[in-house]
């Protein structure tokens, strides 16, 4: 997790497109400046962090799914849980699942886990457009390949 | 069983938390009941849903931009509801 460039997924360890699902890792930074903040003496990985860790993985899978053509933005949250803190230098797995293939959008059901337990989920609203412009289609297909996904064409159409 | 009407003026009014007898045959949902793009995916949303359909909002909104269409034809609720049995049809086709 490079949180001072906002990428929080270390790796894909599994891309299903059959069964529209994605698992990823991550391992949270042992110092960070964010940490200084948040808080004083007791330093916890923020909320809306694990949010937006949620929300990377799913935009993975959506790209993923859109044969890297396209970009996901989260556009809305429902039902965020955070049930436990997390602090810095733990390990956490997430996986997200495709609940809704809309036109220009997608619903996702998200899920953080820490030594199998579930520790944070939410239903995700990622908007799904077209890259506004080569150049983020070309980092981001960079940064897919550096997470572990493989960029060859999908083998089921 | 509800008209398709019924059923959207329902969506609308819970995800939107619009009075139910303010929605209309003739509303416009983005003039008339003032629904933003990002509260029309949840509309969108519980509509595939409902139907078993995908609405092409993109393939409409490319459309009106390129001025093959009016909001009108797929806002108006009224109209809506056509394109929607027109795609539960075809579904079925």
């Amino acid at each position: 997790m490079r949180l001072e460039y906002f990428q929080l997924i270390d790796r894909v360890i599994e891309l299903n497109l059959a069964d529209r699902t994605i698992r990823t890792e991550t391992t949270i930074p042992t110092t960070s400046t964010v940490f200084e903040g948040h808080f004083p003496g007791n330093p916890l990985m923020p909320g809306v962090l694990l949010l937006e860790t949620m929300a990377q993985t799913s935009g993975w899978l959506l790209i993923a799914m859109n044969d890297y053509k396209r970009a996901a933005f989260l556009a809305a949250v429902k039902d965020a849980k955070f049930r436990t803190f997390v602090r810095p230098g733990e390990r956490l797995t997430i996986e997200a699942k495709l609940a809704h293939d809309g036109s220009g959008y997608a619903i996702t059901e998200a899920k953080i886990f820490r030594d199998g337990k579930k520790i944070s989920d939410a239903t995700l609203t990622m908007s799904v457009l077209d890259f506004p412009n080569a150049e983020m289609e070309m980092k981001m297909r960079e940064h897919a390949v550096r997470v572990g996904l493989s960029l060859e064409a999908r083998a089921d159409g | 069983m509800s008209s398709t009407f019924d059923t959207i003026a329902n969506i609308i009014a819970e995800t939107c938390d619009i009075p139910r007898d303010s929605i209309t045959p003739d509303s416009h949902a983005i003039n008339d009941l003032g629904i933003d793009s990002l509260d029309f995916l949840d509309i969108a949303f519980a509509i595939d849903k409902a139907f078993g359909i995908k609405l092409p909002l993109e393939q409409w909104t490319q459309e009106v931009n390129d001025g093959k269409a009016t909001t009108d034809q797929y806002f108006v609720l009224k109209n809506l509801s056509a394109r929607i049995d027109e795609l539960v049809a075809a579904k079925g086709a």
